[in-house]
């Protein structure tokens, strides 16, 4: 870690990178934002972006049930209970005897409210608040590295899975006939997407982790025509914003998360005009 | 890219199938015969099973009954290929999906967002030539006219020569030029690719014309034959009416 801290020193000219949790901070927005673009293509295609902001609520009932069972490490509890819940949710969806919308939003106040009923008992709720706007700041080495794992374990199943869940999310059913495992890939891709969105959400906050899923891929395909576009402007826009937001948010003394939020709504709204004025 | 012609060996048996769905009944003792080089159009009200049965065929859901397939080749027997062309897609107008994206998705394991790959591209627009669709390689799939739409599917589902092909035809989005050359392709299919070909259809008057073997279909099979024999049917009278049985007459039949 020493080393690369001393990289970043002799890179960057600026004086916020002496502090090293500033150093960390941007080591895992470096990692954070590209696994955010990325994932995010996809949970627009599939129209999932209830589903991601309910896997982030979630995120309450995984702490508090660690806490309940008395885990030592409440990152492995929100984790094993993300990937529960994606699943459950994804049966409940391919039953469909009800509206998805209906059943994620039944789910996810459930799970929230038994995390915040769990986690407020003896009014100590206040410790946990920090979740809900997340604290980039905070970062460790170790934990950035876990972020590193996921990332390239991302990277891998895009490599070989992406074209597989593009098919599906194009027609269940033509995808069904090229021999294409439709229910294996909605489980692999939620139970991804929950390991995300549970590692990061400490960091991102429970609040606005949607936001960065979604807003970068948004102004994606106000300019893309094609796959590859998508994907580089997506990756793009998530780690300007990312970047940006945790400078200005230093200089300005407010959360970053929040600042990154505001500086992804405002490429947003930019290239939505240029698509306006220009098609 | 045309070089097969029918050969009348290979045909596809449905024996007895039947789905049934939370307890109700939604197909029952289905048994159909489909030969190479045939047209066979299932028609029927909305509600009837027709996208059921065809989920069915395609091993989605589960059924009760048997779908047997028999080719022989060059003395072995061959595994079922089958082509689909879907209804719709579940694509929004502004998708960043280009017709190459969503075609190498489905017949290519190298990762479309990386990198348009040579070969790929090239194998995918000859492909597409075959329905005149050529142009359309680099458009979005979101932008494309009902007609362009479905030649593009068209291309995807013929494009490793399927045995047997199943079409949901598309309600909207197509005029009169379109289904005409839809047809006029599907014609091309069964002369030159030997293909079996199921398909759905909501527009009696062109079934009339294409057909040669219509099913009717209500749950279980009321009726079928040549279009003419199933049309003048009593089944098909309780189905869509006597108003539109008086309509399918006069237009020429195959």
């Amino acid at each position: 870690m020493q080393v690369i801290y001393g990289w970043m020193e002799a890179l960057l000219p600026f004086s916020w990178i002496q502090f090293d949790f500033m150093k960390n901070a941007l080591l895992a927005v470096l990692i954070i934002t590209p696994l955010f673009g990325i994932l995010g293509t996809m949970i627009v295609n599939n129209r999932m972006a209830f589903f991601s902001d309910a896997l982030g609520h979630s995120a309450l009932t995984g702490i508090a049930v660690g806490i309940l069972f008395g885990a030592g490490d409440t990152n492995l509890a929100m984790i094993a209970f993300g990937i529960v819940f994606a699943l459950v949710l994804n049966r409940l969806k391919a039953r469909q005897t009800q509206n998805t919308d209906t059943i994620i939003s039944v789910c996810s106040s459930l799970s929230v409210a038994l995390g915040l009923a769990i986690l407020s008992r003896g009014g100590n709720f206040s410790k946990y608040s920090g979740l809900l706007v997340g604290d980039i700041l905070s970062i460790t080495a170790r934990e950035i590295l876990y972020l590193l794992a996921v990332l390239l374990v991302t990277a891998v199943f895009w490599l070989c899975c992406f074209n597989k869940l593009n098919a599906v999310s194009i027609n269940r059913s033509l995808a069904n006939s090229r021999g294409i495992s439709v229910t294996r890939m909605d489980n692999l891709f939620a139970v991804l997407t929950a390991c995300i969105v549970m590692l990061s959400i400490k960091w991102v906050g429970l609040m606005i982790i949607n936001a960065l899923l979604i807003l970068p891929v948004a102004s994606a395909r106000n300019l893309s025509v094609n796959m590859r576009e998508y994907h580089f402007f997506s990756v793009l826009f998530s780690m300007f914003s990312g970047i940006l937001g945790l400078i200005v948010s230093f200089y300005v003394n407010v959360a970053t998360g929040p600042t990154i939020v505001i500086i992804s709504a405002v490429i947003y709204f930019a290239t939505y005009l240029y698509k306006k004025i220009c098609h | 890219m045309l070089h097969r012609g029918p050969c009348g060996l290979h045909c596809i048996k449905i024996n007895h199938l039947g789905v049934e769905l939370e307890g109700q009944v939604i197909l029952e003792d289905i048994n159909m015969h489909i030969h190479c080089g045939k047209l066979n159009v299932i028609i029927g009200k909305n509600g009837a099973g027709k996208s059921t049965l065809v989920r069915a065929i395609l091993g989605e859901i589960p059924h009760t009954g048997t779908i047997e397939f028999k080719a022989e080749e060059n003395g072995t027997l061959q595994k079922m290929k089958i082509g689909y062309v879907p209804q719709k897609v579940n694509i929004d107008r502004d998708s960043p999906l280009s017709v190459y994206d969503m075609i190498a998705s489905y017949h290519s394991s190298f990762p479309v967002f990386l990198h348009k790959k040579k070969s790929e591209y090239a194998r995918i627009l000859e492909h597409l030539k075959v329905f005149e669709a050529q142009d359309l390689i680099d458009k979005q799939v979101g932008k494309l006219s009902g007609g362009e739409l479905q030649r593009v599917l068209l291309t995807m589902a013929v494009m490793d020569f399927p045995n047997l092909l199943i079409m949901d035809e598309p309600v909207a989005g197509i005029d009169r030029n379109g289904m005409e050359l839809f047809y006029t392709n599907i014609e091309r299919l069964k002369k030159e690719y030997d293909m079996a070909i199921i398909l759905i259809s909501h527009d009696l008057e062109y079934v009339q014309r294409y057909a040669d073997e219509v099913i009717l279909l209500d749950s279980r099979i009321l009726a079928r034959g040549s279009a003419q024999e199933v049309y003048k049917s009593s089944k098909f009278r309780e189905v869509f009416g006597e108003r539109v049985q008086e309509e399918t007459e006069g237009v020429p039949c195959r």
